[in-house]
């Protein structure tokens, strides 16, 4: 229990420092990130510039804001369309079963065949690069994880009695999937999502890192720290800051999603 | 077996849970001598199976020792050291547990697992080893020792585990055995089987028997002293006879008196018509195909069966696993796809679908058996109970609520309404699947195996308040389960059931008295009454 | 036992079939004449006809799907615009890079987990168990191009023991290889390491609960023999699927840490030939990657019966 609540307490104050300071940025940032001041280039960290600035002269802790904020929002479209769709289509091939079911199935495991970022690549060649074509990109890519975890438990759910119980009653079909079996598959979507929530993010801010994501001068953690490879060694700071957010951030999730399903599975019995 | 020195002594035993501070088991004494079988008794919560771990010092994290001694042979058992405690472990006292199912382990060939205590204990070679396996696999009958000590435990039932375990632990000879509700999940039958088996080993062996249990009625059977907990403390210890029939605290009085009674034959005032009957009713399962070029195979669970249940009786079904009880009661109500015969209603055969379908649905129900699983965790006791209303046409929801309130009331649980499932014990649960069954007045009830997952003295009152419904609403019921007591109680007519077909039927007492078929007489041996 | 692997490489067919058909429309969704795509602007109009009749560009769609499967099935992934080199050959050349540093890595990562899980599931919530608990998840946490960095940064520059940038393979030279891949190993086993140490300690605490782990002590066996023999075997098998899950996953993850320390493997090919528009390049790394994971995930199941018996049986 003590655990639980340091894991809870730890992960919610990262990631509610990480939200807070994205939904700020969306208004308002100490400098433009995409100012280029070229006076100012290269500094290291100071009362002025708290990060420091980059080889252009922008600011770089405003960069990782509005980074937070980018990053941010393009992963919880990503995760919102991945549990949508992975939701109905789950739920569908558990309840409905027979050649639904199997037909589903093989697309989805086709789709599985793909690692992550593959996936994602592969479908921006196709859709251009877009912050739109990334989030449909990264929903593709992550969709059939929920697909599988959803009929799985659905599957499992159908086994239960209060199901038959429902049917026993007189209940159609749909209803009993919408009134029974779906409120029950709310809490294993609800950790998957939490973690996927921290995939997503790694895997936008790798595209993004690889030049295939976010492109610049828009920041992105991944894209920040594309460029401060050539600095490394002279700029430390460019290289440390977009790092350790993504990493505090992650690390945030992962507590987050780890209390998250401490409490929500003894509960389950 | 002559000695009746105590060689094991439990003296103000305490344990405590680390976590809350409460105790576990409080000031409990109590001795085994040498080649006697003793039994503890208590219902869940009782500290029984606590009091027996921590004699083999296999307490579960979170539960720790705070006062009282334990010593066996004058040695101190609490105070040895690991190394010492573990060579007493399995040499000098052997445990059996309860889940056969997950008592062996998955991934280790049954052989190697028995081999294993022998290993530790005993200087004997591998082949001495294995010829003393076989033996005693034999002696526990167990059809082709060969096969199976290369066996792997998925291949075994849950009875044939119970055996390999018990002859596992009986390898060592033990001075004494511990055995923890080691037939609580198996059938009447088997259960017997294996209690039988474990009393003679013992008796060859000299060892002493522990056996922890909820069921008097094994106490009755088996053990010649015993001690009855509640709530972590002992009420009442002595000779088996003694207790039971005439115990001296009222806890024992209890449970006595929660072990189902035979009532007397209640003449109906007139003659019941027929209200559901089953027509040479069959049900067939595909079994699956082994492989993509496998040959499809059909189980026969229910096999031509004819059944009759007039108003207001209450039928009872009884029969071992696999016997096809279950599915018959599915398949009367229409859950289970019938693959021939036909279920009638009212001398009208059922439809398979559409309104003729769900006006059935409205005059009959299902109470399951595992209150557990059978209500929506997500859902208010109310919602629940409410739930079959909504599709009784013309009832407002101000009808509803108060119908709700009426049927929670008759249960015994008024005021339940607003909490979710987990906040109650199983026996409320339970109460509220009963209340949720009969919410709708219905003619018809199937109870599957309501009461095998309670606390005996919870199944008492939870067969008195069906027994009081009944009464009440004049329903009739089908009730399908494999303990023989509690059909005792509540039956009037009794169903026989082996291999899905009725082997015998008739009046309840005829039955019980002057069983006809050797199935029958066979589960009426094998039930522990008093 | 026969059945079981010939019943489980007979359902990967069609997964792979839904694969190359995925692959198919993929790139013929790319906006553009397939063809030009294909041969890149600087074909000549022989070449190009060539090219549309061997694609098959008048018939039907389907048909000009088994025309390309069955040119693939047959090794012919075709050309590299980039440098007219066939493409089959690239990929397995790039794919030894990434493997070898991937398999490395993960095998290194088991061999620490595995046995840090279990110890961390007996010892439930004490505090060597908090630790590990802990650790793994800060490890986990790193994204793998910033942890590379950071290392390049440490032991290459500041330091100068490793070589920063380049890479010279194994066969070759040894020493040398192996300075080169130590850098990249080191981060992708760091960062695996605490992946697998949570799923090994997850099930080691389930199987720790079972009765036949408390059978096993009654009967007076020593914790080092309860835990190898009793819990291990069953506690493994979630942990193998997670690996196999893992090998596949850095068959694409892999493009980032090739990028941080400049490794000719697949990923890097990938990215770079995105870049290029070298979209024959592209079509084959996308087939053999996926055909990759299907085989790593092919192969723990088949490796799922050695620890759990059940499994065959079904």
């Amino acid at each position: 229990m003590r655990a639980l609540r340091a894991n809870a307490l730890i992960g919610g104050v990262l990631i509610g420092t990480v939200m807070i300071v994205a939904m700020i940025a969306a208004l308002w940032t100490p400098y433009d990130p995409l100012a280029i001041d070229l006076l100012a280039k290269l500094k290291s960290p100071s009362a002025a510039h708290l990060f420091g600035t980059d080889e252009f002269g922008r600011d770089v802790l405003s960069r990782a804001m509005a980074g937070a904020a980018a990053s941010g929002s393009i992963a919880l479209f990503t995760v919102i369309g991945a549990v949508v769709i992975g939701t109905i289509v789950g739920v569908l091939a558990g309840f409905v079963r027979g050649w639904t079911d199997r037909v589903l199935m093989a697309f989805n495991d086709a789709l599985l065949a793909f690692p992550g970022i593959l996936l994602a690549l592969a479908v921006m060649v196709i859709v251009g690069a877009s912050r739109f074509g990334l989030i449909l990109a990264l929903t593709l890519a992550y969709a059939p994880s929920v697909v599988r975890v959803v009929r799985g438990t659905v599957l499992s759910l159908r086994e239960k009695e209060y199901v038959e119980a429902s049917r026993m009653i007189g209940n159609p079909e749909w209803l009993t999937m919408m009134r029974h079996v779906l409120p029950n598959c709310i809490a294993p979507v609800a950790v998957l999502s939490t973690s996927m929530f921290g995939w997503v993010l790694l895997s936008e801010s790798a595209l993004s890192f690889l030049g295939l994501g976010v492109a610049p001068p828009a920041p992105t953690w991944g894209n920040m720290l594309s460029g401060a490879r050539s600095y490394l060694e002279s700029a430390v700071w460019l290289g440390l800051a977009p790092g350790l957010c993504i990493a505090l951030t992650l690390l945030g999730i992962n507590l987050l999603g780890d209390a998250l399903r401490d409490r929500l599975d003894p509960r389950m019995r | 077996m002559s000695e009746t020195a105590s060689f094991l002594r439990v003296e103000a035993l305490r344990l405590v849970a680390e976590r809350s501070g409460k105790a576990v088991v409080n000031d409990v004494s109590f001795d085994v001598r040498r080649g006697e079988f003793l039994a503890i008794v208590g219902e869940s919560g009782s500290g029984k199976t606590m009091a027996a771990r921590a004699i083999l010092g296999l307490l579960p994290p979170g539960i720790r020792h705070a006062g009282g001694r334990i010593t066996m042979d004058g040695t101190d058992l609490l105070g040895l050291a690991p190394d010492a405690m573990r060579r007493l472990r399995g040499a000098q006292i052997g445990m059996v547990f309860q889940e056969p199912m997950v008592s062996l382990n998955p991934a280790m060939r049954v052989g190697a697992q028995m081999a294993e205590g022998l290993k530790l204990h005993t200087n004997e070679s591998d082949a001495q080893i294995r010829a003393r396996i076989l033996a005693m696999l034999g002696r526990v009958q167990i059809r082709d020792p060969q096969r199976c000590i290369d066996a792997w435990p998925h291949e075994f039932s849950g009875g044939m585990r119970q055996r390999i375990m018990l002859a596992s632990v009986m390898l060592l000879k033990p001075a004494l055995l511990i055995a923890d509700e080691p037939t609580t999940a198996l059938d009447t039958l088997t259960q017997g089987e294996v209690l039988d088996l474990m009393t003679e080993l013992a008796r060859e062996q000299g060892t002493a028997v522990l056996l922890i249990t909820h069921n008097l009625g094994l106490v009755a059977r088996y053990a010649q002293r015993v001690v009855v907990l509640c709530q972590g403390e002992r009420v009442e210890s002595g000779e088996t006879d003694q207790v039971l029939r005439a115990p001296s605290h009222p806890y024992t009085q209890q449970l006595v008196d929660a072990l189902p009674r035979r009532a007397p034959t209640q003449p109906s005032a007139h003659t019941p018509r027929p209200l559901i009957e089953a027509r040479q009713l069959s049900v067939a399962f595909p079994v699956a195909r082994r492989g993509w070029f496998g040959r499809a195979g059909t189980h026969i669970a229910v096999d031509a069966v004819d059944l009759t249940v007039h108003e207001g009786e209450t039928v009872a079904v009884v029969g071992g696993s696999g016997s096809g009880k279950t599915t018959l009661g599915r398949a009367m109500l229409r859950l289970a796809r019938a693959s021939g015969g036909e279920v009638r209603f009212k001398g009208v055969p059922v439809a398979s679908g559409g309104a003729a379908l769900q006006q059935f649905r409205l005059a009959c129900q299902l109470v399951f058996q595992d209150p557990y699983s059978s209500l929506n965790p997500r859902q208010r006791i109310a919602a629940c109970v409410e739930e079959p209303l909504k599709l009784v046409p013309g009832m407002t929801a101000a009808q509803r609520a108060a119908r709700v309130a009426e049927v929670l009331d008759e249960v015994g649980l008024a005021g339940y309404g607003p909490r979710f499932p987990h906040e109650l014990s199983g026996g409320q649960r339970q109460r509220i699947a009963i209340a949720r069954a009969i919410v709708r007045r219905p003619a018809f009830v199937v109870a599957d195996e309501p009461v095998s997952a309670l606390d005996m003295s919870i199944q008492a009152q939870v067969l008195a308040l069906f027994q009081q419904l009944q009464k009440q609403h004049g329903f009739a019921c089908l009730f399908i389960s494999h303990d023989l007591a509690a059909v005792e109680q509540i039956a009037d007519r009794v169903v026989v059931m082996e291999a899905g077909r009725i082997v015998e039927q008739g009046p309840r007492d005829d039955v019980f008295d002057r069983p006809q078929h050797a199935y029958t007489r066979a589960l009426l041996a094998a039930a522990p009454i008093l | 036992m026969i059945g079981y692997i010939a019943r489980r490489v007979l359902m990967t067919l069609p997964t792979l079939l839904l694969v190359a058909v995925a692959v198919f429309v993929m790139m013929r969704l790319i906006p553009g004449d397939p063809v030009l795509l294909m041969l890149g602007d600087s074909a000549d109009a022989a070449q190009i006809a060539q090219a549309r009749q061997q694609l098959g560009l008048d018939q039907a769609l389907p048909a000009q799907f088994v025309h390309w499967l069955a040119r693939v099935l047959q090794g012919d992934f075709g050309q590299s615009i980039s440098n007219s080199q066939p493409v089959l050959p690239l990929l397995l050349e790039r794919f030894q890079v990434s493997a070898s540093i991937v398999l490395m890595a993960v095998l290194i990562a088991a061999l620490i987990a595995v046995p840090a899980g279990l110890i961390a599931a007996w010892k439930q919530n004490q505090p060597l168990d908090v630790a590990i608990v802990g650790g793994a998840t800060l490890l986990l946490s790193v994204p793998s191009f910033w942890l590379g960095l950071l290392l390049l940064l440490a032991f290459g520059m500041k330091l100068g023991w490793l070589p920063v940038v380049g890479y010279v393979p194994l066969t070759e030279d040894f020493r040398q290889g192996l300075l080169y891949i130590v850098l990249p190993i080191t981060t992708l086993a760091l960062i695996e390491t605490g992946v697998l140490t949570r799923m090994s300690r997850a099930s080691a605490i389930e199987v720790l609960r079972l009765e036949y782990v408390t059978h096993a002590r009654a009967k007076g066996a020593p914790e080092s023999q309860v835990l190898r023999r009793h819990v291990l075997p069953n506690a493994f098998a979630p942990t193998l699927t997670l690996i196999g899950l893992v090998l596949g996953h850095l068959l694409g993850g892999i493009a980032v840490l090739e990028t941080v320390f400049t490794l000719p493997g697949l990923g890097r090919l990938l990215v770079d030939s995105i870049f290029a528009r070298d979209y024959p390049v592209v079509q084959g790394v996308l087939l053999f990657t996926a055909l990759i994971y299907v085989v790593i995930n092919l192969i723990v199941d088949l490796c799922y019966p050695l620890f759990d018996p059940r499994v065959a049986a079904q």
